[in-house]
């Protein structure tokens, strides 16, 4: 295979330094909410899911939400990516006020903003082979009219990138691949398509632990890459500490606390955040059973 | 995609349904060539001939024979004249003339025959035997000794131009045909129906006309049901409303009722096979609906749908490769089961009379509906509506046994 | 030396798979628990830790099927019975089980008297139901389980209740060893908390006498049970006490596992994590020699055929590995400088 020595990038052979960005604030603002409330049902049964949260994430900028199941984090981000209306507020996107009211526009917006959802195994379509997810990025990004070559490379490259083997990927079903190879899939995915901002909706929480950090990595290494913004939600306070620059708590739909990753996980404010860092297990620090109120 | 196809072929379930249903349509393809001809054609006169083979009696007469002496030649002609009724009777006769009788077996046609012989004498008068009676065993013993009897049997032809009776053949008791040299032998395995048509070749013609009509009911319903399904699952919101607005008023509604309404509504002529298997169609799609738009509504959520939103997909391209491939599986066992309740639905019409009008081609309900009528479950002609009976069993068995297989295979709960 | 509770001697399993192909899911695996102590087994997905669980039991069904090997229960064997004695005699009381989904097995139309009813009635069928009562609502007491979530219906328990619930109904009979296949993955964190003091409140009081604890979060392993076992492809690879396998793992491949490990806790955010590249062979047909060699930074030609023992080093730990002690603590040294 030609192709296959233009492989220079790859953060399981070298070594990724972690850079956290300290000029975070400086940075123009991506992704602004004001106010976003989303309400499920109409009548007496309303369940209010996200009450007007406020947000601003900035470019490069790695931000992880932080919440446990029913916080109302993964309607955020179905708001955020725009499968779900806002009931009420608005999304500011680059700055200005996010239109996405027709088909068209919408999927001009969805070139600015891709995902990697909870669960590699629902996310590939079990009948198309994996190139034709990654010929369908190359496609999506104006890359229809690429020669064959030029798209196998393009593909190489991006599976490169996430440590996979294109020559063994290729013509081969989703199903074939594990839990992780699928994400880091999902990762090359990403690359292709180059959006501006990434969510990431639990992309760890269904694999491995030993696989995890071979996602975390590549998602910062990709940050770094592409200078592109990532979303990371999480119900893990230890992802997102080690992961990210800013962090929101949330909790019911509100976030309780914001602030830089160390700020938030060394020295909470919220008592929700206090909560939550001392039921994960720790292994530097005595884990306090006592605390556990049934 | 060749995998799943082994996996199905593993099925054992599937591989019987198969096969059963396979041979019912080779013997659609085959018995037509053995057998051609219309099958309404009424080759018989007179109602529900029995099954077996039939040989002209006319061209036996003229056909060469041959002389074969055979043990118990007499006995047999005997027993053929000798009902197990007539049987009875000699016994009766006998306990009534005060003769012993133990240790007589009535099957026993020779010392029967022998006992009669020595004991019957017309003349008696016995006490409390009607007239009828006595001139019925005069009968019976007439009859016994004609069978006994070594007479030749003569054969005359009555000349056209005279009217004069002339000797044509004599026949020994010892002369036998070839079968194979008469001119005119036929074969009903089935017999006839009460209009004298063939059963088998009707059967034959009625199992491939109801498939048909199975067919295309199994593919209205599914075709419409899918659609709906889709429709309403995928979109949601307004348009599901008006999709389960419908389909709850056609699960509320009776659908057989709806049937025989429909029907009763065209006229007889208008109603061909076709026709009702649309009719059948139009009523059996509800469960299809329902079952696809809940398995659609649960695929809308996926993650992959998701992704193929947000990478700009179009909606049909979403609902073709998306959301299609997930739920073909449960189309196709879905549409399984609608062939053979399309089946069942057509019989039930038909047994109603509400049928394909009767002229145009035999199916499996309309035979039934004139075996019923023409009253062939009183008068013992079975093979007028069994073998319909079991046909339609068989059909809806091994569709149902295709459906279960493929449930096996595709229902990751169900897989041992 | 306390005693032993629990003793397994060289089992081996198998998967026979629909296309009959043999799958050796548990590889001659041997271990002992002693009184009072917790087991932590720790690997990837798919090294063998849940079969190994169900091997554990001594209650095969198919597609598992066992092949040699010895399993002990306070002294008493329990391989080689057939499942019917096995499912009498053994499970609830000697051995219980607890999976991950644990908390999905309760039947939505009973409510939970009726199943702690159930347990006991199928080892004492004479046993009186107010007395079970009794029984039922001191233990849930002592567990820290309200008295009303015996009258209740699964579907009225959030999903940590409900497993609480279930291992409290499991344990009713005192079950000598406790399973607990990942009973805590399916679970926001603070249910995991709970669930996890029910399990130590269960040691601590007695009702259990040994527990394996099976998880592939490493940092809860850590806290919960007192020594660590790591799997790789159906074998043990190396075996220690929490606290030496987290800081201190002498098998690449555990190495490789610790080094995944994150917390929040200062000294994680500028940590290197480094993961262990490639996936576990297939075990259809499992590698010759060390089945670590196909992705160990360390492998030399050797690995790939020499067969390994177990080897015991500094009294009580063992590992799985063709390089020595003092050859592999020199690499890590070296590295981590």
């Amino acid at each position: 295979m030609k192709t296959n020595e233009s492989c220079v990038i790859s953060p399981e052979n070298q070594s990724v330094q972690i850079r956290h960005l300290e000029d975070i604030q400086s940075r123009p603002s991506c992704l602004r909410g004001k106010g976003v409330t989303k309400i499920f049902g109409t009548g007496g049964k309303q369940t209010v899911a996200v009450d007007h949260v406020d947000f601003d994430f900035h470019e490069g900028e790695l931000v992880s939400i932080v919440g446990e199941s029913g916080s109302g984090k993964t309607t955020l981000s179905k708001m955020l990516l725009g499968l779900l209306n806002v009931t009420e507020g608005e999304i500011f996107y680059q700055g200005k006020l996010r239109d996405i009211s027709t088909a068209k526009k919408k999927r001009e917006y969805w070139k600015g903003i891709q995902a990697i959802f909870q669960d590699p195994f629902s996310s590939f379509n079990v009948f198309n082979k994996i190139d034709t997810v990654l010929l369908d990025c190359i496609n999506m990004c104006g890359g229809r009219h690429f020669s064959k070559e030029k798209k196998i490379e393009l593909m190489t490259e991006a599976c490169c990138f996430v440590n996979l083997k294109y020559a063994e990927l290729t013509n081969k079903y989703p199903f074939e691949l594990s839990g992780g190879q699928m994400q880091r899939l999902m990762i090359a995915r990403v690359f292709l398509l180059k959006p501006k901002i990434l969510l990431a909706d639990e992309p760890t929480s269904m694999i491995d632990a030993c696989s995890r950090a071979t996602i975390l990595d590549m998602l910062l290494h990709l940050r770094d890459e592409t200078g592109m913004t990532i979303l990371f939600i999480t119900h893990d306070i230890g992802l997102s500490y080690y992961i990210s620059d800013d962090v929101y708590i949330m909790e019911h739909g509100k976030f309780v606390e914001h602030g830089t990753a160390d700020e938030v996980i060394l020295a909470p404010k919220a008592d929700y955040t206090k909560r939550l860092i001392s039921d994960v297990p720790k292994i530097y620090e005595p884990w306090d059973l006592s605390t556990v109120k049934y | 995609m060749k995998n799943t196809l082994k996996q199905v072929f593993h099925s054992p379930k599937f591989l019987v349904g198969f096969c059963i249903f396979t041979s019912i349509l080779l013997m659609m393809i085959i018995y037509p060539l053995v057998n051609p001809g219309n099958p309404l054609e009424m080759i018989g006169l007179g109602t529900f001939a029995e099954p077996g083979t039939y040989v002209s009696l006319y061209d036996s007469v003229g056909t060469k024979t041959s002389t074969l002496k055979l043990d118990g030649a007499d006995v047999k002609r005997i027993d053929q004249v000798l009902s197990g009724e007539d049987r009875v009777n000699m016994l009766n006769w006998f306990t009534a003339d005060s003769i012993d009788i133990s240790g007589l077996d009535i099957t026993d046609t020779d010392t029967l025959l022998a006992m009669w012989k020595a004991n019957f004498d017309p003349s008696i008068r016995l006490q409390g035997m009607t007239k009828a009676m006595r001139n019925y065993y005069i009968r019976l013993n007439d009859n016994i000794n004609a069978a006994a009897s070594a007479d030749i049997l003569t054969v005359s032809e009555i000349d056209a131009s005279t009217g004069e009776t002339v000797e044509k053949a004599e026949i020994n008791k010892t002369d036998y045909v070839n079968v194979g040299d008469v001119a005119n032998v036929k074969t009903l395995p089935l017999g006839t129906d009460n209009f004298g048509r063939d059963t088998l070749k009707e059967l034959v013609s009625a199992c491939g006309t109801s498939i048909r009509i199975g067919l295309i009911a199994g593919t209205v319903a599914t075709f419409i049901g899918l659609l709906l399904g889709l429709l309403g699952g995928y979109l949601g919101g307004f348009v599901d409303d008006i999709v389960m607005f419908f389909t709850n008023i056609f699960t509320v509604i009776p659908s057989f009722v709806l049937l025989i309404l429909i029907s009763y509504s065209i006229s007889q002529d208008q109603r061909g096979a076709n026709t009702i298997a649309i009719v059948i169609g139009f009523t059996s799609w509800v469960w299809t609906a329902r079952s696809v738009r809940s398995q659609v509504i649960s695929l809308r959520n996926r993650d992959h749908v998701n992704l193929s939103r947000l990478s700009g997909h179009s909606l049909m391209r979403i609902i073709l490769t998306d959301i299609l491939p997930y739920i073909a599986s449960y189309v196709v066992m879905a549409f399984i089961l609608q062939i053979s309740s399309g089946i069942l639905a057509e019989a039930q019409l038909s047994l109603l009379g509400l049928g394909p009008k009767t002229t145009d081609v035999p199916t499996l309900g309309l035979m039934m509906n004139w075996a019923m009528l023409y009253s062939a479950h009183l008068n013992g002609s079975w093979w007028a509506y069994f073998p319909v009976i079991l046909t339609i069993a068989f059909i809806s068995f091994s569709l149902n046994l295709m459906n279960t297989g493929l449930d096996q295979v595709f229902n990751p709960t169900l897989r041992d | 030396m306390s005693k032993t509770v629990l003793e397994v001697r060289g089992l081996t399993t198998k998967y026979i798979t629909r296309f009959h192909e043999d799958v050796y899911a548990v590889d001659d695996v041997s271990l002992t628990i002693e009184e009072g102590k917790s087991l932590g087994i720790a690997g990837e997905s798919g090294c063998g830790k849940s079969t190994l669980a169900l091997s554990l039991m001594g209650y095969y069904f198919a597609p598992l099927h066992y092949i040699s090997g010895e399993i002990i229960i306070d002294g008493k064997s329990i391989s080689g019975m057939d499942p019917d004695t096995v499912r009498k005699t053994v499970l609830g009381t000697e051995i219980a089980y607890i999976p991950q989904s644990a908390m999905n097995a309760l039947n939505p139309t009973c409510k939970t008297r009726k199943f702690i009813q159930d347990v006991i009635h199928a080892h004492d069928p004479h046993a009186d139901n107010k007395q079970i009562s009794e029984l039922a609502e001191s233990r849930f007491a002592e567990l820290g389980l309200p008295a009303s979530v015996l009258d209740r219906y699964p579907v009225e328990l959030s999903g940590g209740m409900k497993q609480r619930t279930v291992i409290a109904i499991s344990t009713i009979l005192k079950p000598k060893v406790l399973i607990a296949d990942e009973p805590s993955s399916a679970l926001d964190v603070s249910s995991q908390k709970m669930v996890i003091k029910m399990l130590r409140d269960l040691m601590d009081k007695g009702y259990i006498r040994a527990m394996i604890f099976i998880t592939h979060e490493l940092p809860l392993l850590y806290n919960v049970t007192d020594d660590i076992m790591v799997m790789y492809a159906g074998q043990i690879v190396e075996k220690g006490t929490a606290r030496e396998m987290v800081f201190d793992p002498v098998h690449p491949y555990s190495r490789g596992l610790m080094h995944s490990i994150i917390v929040p806790e200062q000294g994680t955010r500028n940590k290197k994590l480094s993961a262990i590249p490639g996936t576990p062979p297939n075990l259809k047909k499992p590698p010759e020699g060390c089945r670590f060699a196909e992705r160990c930074k360390y492998v030399v030609p050797q690995c790939r055929y020499n067969t390994l023992p177990m080897i015991e080093f500094e009294g009580t730990r063992t590992y799985r590995c063709g390089h020595s002690i003092q050859h592999l603590k020199e690499v890590y040294r070296c590295e981590d400088e």
